[in-house]
């Protein structure tokens, strides 16, 4: 187990320097960014060669990196446009994005397996074929028509919240941005549950236990729910990665200060800083994610293990 | 409509499992009255909130309640008023002698002094504190010295500024311009205090200036919160209690969120509700001139544009645009046809003309065919209309503009839209001269003069020539109006010049735009200056 761990994060190591090189590359290939800050208006040639220093990009692209990365290993991840510390950006939008995504995926969690076990029970019925309608409904709705159908109904027509998140972005004002955030995963989590459940009923360590008097509930929660989970768990294990990085949209419908807003907000003032910053840190968010979900197998199913 | 029907249940449903859960939370508006505060959508501010390094409306409108320069625009006809100064005189148009009023002082308690603009004009003028809007402080002497061309700053001060006494302080120009005291309202020109030289981090954290308003607290990216000053020495004195600024995401949020009744003021309105405005806000949606113009300017660097018959070919287009039809329809008359190059906020005094284009700005499909055909034909058979396509909406009316050019020359392909991916982008390529037809030009107005919406566009090799046209003609009548010391003859130069432009059509004005605003029944008094910035101190709370 110890040797799979240490393995798997030296296999990290490639993966971040080549996603961050790729952003890097992927950012600069936009061009020059000093040029938007000037409004519509030629920046003065020697103000903007000042700024150039400033920021290094008078430097080669494959210096620019080198040094960044340099930095980055102390703690420095540059500096924003606006003159703030893209450290303390992160330090502002990660929380919020981290609360928002807790929420989504508690929603996922609870609604969507929840449901997934209940039709997968009652595969044929009612239920099954209601909740099978919702989720190809909800999969079929582009998130930011969800958003702002919700905003608009519990916002403005029937006053229930807010439509706008305050900045502390408290849990309890992020309840509907996430349900928006989690909604399609949630219909994905109910399908794959559904299927799972569906399929492991007729196999034979269900029938076993169900032979040898065990009550109905500790057959489904200990048996059957625990080896269905596994798909589900790799699903919502690689959506948290998926949730922090991909929330522009609900975080900009809602005024979300996340890292999606920060994330937008670079890429349209095209500031490598921010960008390959942010990126960064989300893709160490994926590996670690994807590294506990891999652990969490041997959990779930005794039958897996890591030498 | 099976799926919306359903989509609608199933939101209703999620909304009744979430009752219990989602709490309103408390407001935070306050008293009302002469107390009350005004909340506000805000933008981050692109730049550092220094004076000379502000370009932009969202961080303009903090330093517009944060401080107070020599003139102020009136808000209401733009005209440059004295504030702090008591008077500018000058004989020569180039040597200016200002006075200081007595009795200013900062919100820290320190005086404002002669020095206090001396200090920050020269701050803001040197190359090493990166100002983007060192330019300004271009035409005082000594300019060069501290902000050269290339390589590092050989002086600390401009040669040109002199402190005379406490209240006094002098200033020679490079050239000859009469109407400078009148640029003298930008925000670049405003003083500051030692604190702001002394400690600087701080300073910025939570700026310090000598206007009505003082910064409360400040959340960088979030929410600055103001509040009114009361021992503020001027007369536009703060009619509420202050305003918070609060930084939306979105602008179609922010109106939402005016729309649930949680926010007071918006004032940029999204151009998908316009629409919708009239019937969610009624008389409470304020749509008013500023000094803002679009034109579509053109790449004199390509030799296809610049032709000796090139004059016609421009008419023709212009003429082939139904500008009256884009923005009643697109713009929802937010913005108005143009009828010259300048803006109607300037008044007919300060030189704006609407007879002035006459016949090459208005819509004449047949007179528009024939041009183009004289002017040699639109240069490859297709021109296409370069724009940003990240702000702004500007898809929807160069689309239009493409339509109703295509109908008026009969010929499908004569014109189409080229998106560019971001506005730094978009910059680059207007600045590295890669543009191979013509593109969007937008102007603000940063002071309400004449001279500011004609020398900075077309003056050969000026700072916003973006397409680089050239007039010898114009070149000299521009320099003969700033040499002019009396305003009316300097305003009928300037107009002669803009006639110039007229004849060869060297940027196809396209319309003004307004500036849009609405507010909550919480407020009232509320007004856009020609800046399409609010004007905050004037805004009571009900």
């Amino acid at each position: 187990m110890g040797r799979y761990v240490i393995r798997r994060l030296l296999q990290m190591i490639p993966v971040f320097f080549g996603a961050t090189l790729l952003i890097f590359l992927m950012v600069n290939v936009m061009g020059d960014p000093i040029a938007g800050l000037c409004g519509d208006r030629e920046c003065d040639p020697a103000t903007a060669a000042q700024l150039r220093r400033e920021f290094g990009l008078d430097k080669p692209v494959g210096q620019q990196y080198l040094t960044y990365m340099g930095n980055v290993f102390t703690g420095d991840f540059g500096t924003a446009f606006n003159g703030q510390k893209v450290t303390e950006l992160m330090a502002t939008a990660f929380p919020v994005t981290i609360r928002l995504t807790i929420v989504a995926i508690l929603f996922e969690i609870v609604i969507g397996i929840t449901l997934g076990v209940l039709t997968g029970l009652r595969r044929g019925r009612p239920v099954d074929t209601g909740v099978l309608v919702l989720t190809l409904v909800v999969i079929s709705v582009p998130t930011f028509v969800t958003g702002l159908l919700l905003q608009l109904l519990l916002g403005v027509e029937w006053g229930w919240i807010k439509p706008a998140v305050s900045p502390e972005a408290t849990f309890g004002e992020l309840v509907v941005p996430g349900l928006v955030l989690a909604s399609v995963s949630l219909a994905y989590v109910t399908r794959l549950t559904r299927t799972s459940i569906a399929e492991n009923r007729r196999a034979d360590y269900v029938r076993t236990a169900i032979a040898k008097g065990l009550p109905r509930r500790r057959v489904i929660s200990r048996h059957l729910l625990r080896n269905s989970l596994i798909p589900v768990v790799t699903f919502i294990g690689t959506d948290i990665g998926a949730l922090m990085g991909g929330a522009i949209v609900t975080e900009r419908i809602f005024n979300i200060h996340g890292v999606g807003y920060q994330l937008y907000q670079g890429i349209v003032r095209q500031n490598t800083q921010t960008v390959v910053g942010f990126v960064t840190v989300l893709v160490l968010v994926f590996l670690a994610a994807n590294l506990i979900v891999d652990l969490l197998y041997a959990v779930l199913d005794p039958r897996i293990r890591y030498a | 409509m099976r799926g919306a029907t359903r989509a609608k249940w199933a939101a209703g449903a999620a909304a009744v499992a979430l009752a219990a859960t989602a709490c309103g939370g408390g407001s935070d508006t306050g008293g009302g009255g002469a107390d009350g505060i005004v909340s506000s959508s805000w933008g981050d501010p692109q730049n550092p909130l220094e004076p000379a390094n502000t370009n932009e409306v969202q961080g303009g409108k903090v330093l517009d309640m944060i401080f107070r320069g020599l003139k102020r625009y009136d808000p209401k006809t733009g005209e440059a008023e004295d504030m702090l100064a008591e008077k500018i005189e000058t004989t020569d148009a180039t040597n200016f002698t200002i006075t200081v009023k007595d009795g200013w002082t900062f919100s820290n308690g320190e005086k404002v002094t002669a020095k206090s603009f001396v200090d920050a004009w020269n701050y803001g003028a040197n190359l090493r504190n990166n100002q983007r809007n060192a330019f300004f402080f271009g035409q005082i002497e000594g300019y060069d010295q501290v902000h050269p061309e290339s390589g590092q700053p050989r002086a600390d001060t401009m040669s040109g500024l002199k402190v005379v006494d406490d209240r006094t302080f002098t200033v020679k120009l490079t050239q000859k311009f009469s109407t400078w005291p009148e640029t003298l309202g930008y925000a670049a020109f405003s003083p500051l205090p030692r604190a702001f030289f002394d400690n600087h981090d701080a300073w910025i954290a939570k700026p310090v200036g000598n206007g009505p308003y003082t910064v409360d607290s400040y959340t960088k990216g979030s929410q600055m919160a103001l509040k009114r000053w009361d021992a503020y020495p001027g007369e536009d004195k703060a009619q509420n209690g202050g305003v918070t600024l609060k930084v939306y995401t979105d602008n179609n949020t922010a109106y939402t969120d005016l729309t649930a009744g949680n926010l007071d003021l918006v004032d940029d309105v999204p151009a998908s509700q316009l629409r919708n405005v009239q019937a969610d806000l009624g008389d409470r949606y304020i749509n008013s001139p500023a000094g803002i113009i679009q034109t579509l300017a053109i790449p004199y660097y390509d030799k296809a544009w610049n032709t000796p018959n090139g004059a016609k070919l421009r008419t023709g287009i212009s003429m082939a645009i139904n500008r009256r039809q884009i923005t009643d329809t697109i713009f929802q008359k937010t913005r108005t046809p143009a009828k010259d190059w300048t803006s109607p906020v300037l008044g007919a005094d300060g030189g704006h003309k609407d007879t002035l284009c006459g016949d090459a700005c208005s819509y004449n499909p047949a007179e528009a065919k024939r041009l183009v055909a004289e002017g040699g034909g639109i240069p490859g058979g297709t021109m296409r209309i370069s724009y940003n396509a990240d702000t702004g909406s500007h898809k929807e009316w160069v689309d239009a503009v493409c339509n109703s050019i295509n109908r008026a020359l009969g010929n499908d392909r004569a014109c189409v839209g080229n998106p560019v991916g971001t506005f730094a982008d978009y910059r680059n390529q207007i600045t590295q001269l890669k543009m191979s037809g013509p593109f969007r030009a937008g102007w603000q107005m940063d002071y309400p003069l004449i001279q500011n919406f004609l020398q900075p566009l077309y003056y050969t090799n000026a700072s916003s020539n973006d397409g680089k046209w050239t007039n010898a003609e114009f070149d000299n009548l521009i320099d003969q109006a700033n040499a002019e010391t009396d305003t009316q003859k300097a305003v009928g130069l300037f107009q002669r010049a803009e006639e110039v432009l007229r004849d060869d059509m060297g940027a196809i004005p396209l319309w003004y735009q307004n500036g849009s605003a609405g507010h909550s029944d919480r407020v009232s008094n509320v007004t856009l200056n020609p800046f399409s910035v609010p004007v905050y101190h004037e805004i009571k709370v009900n």
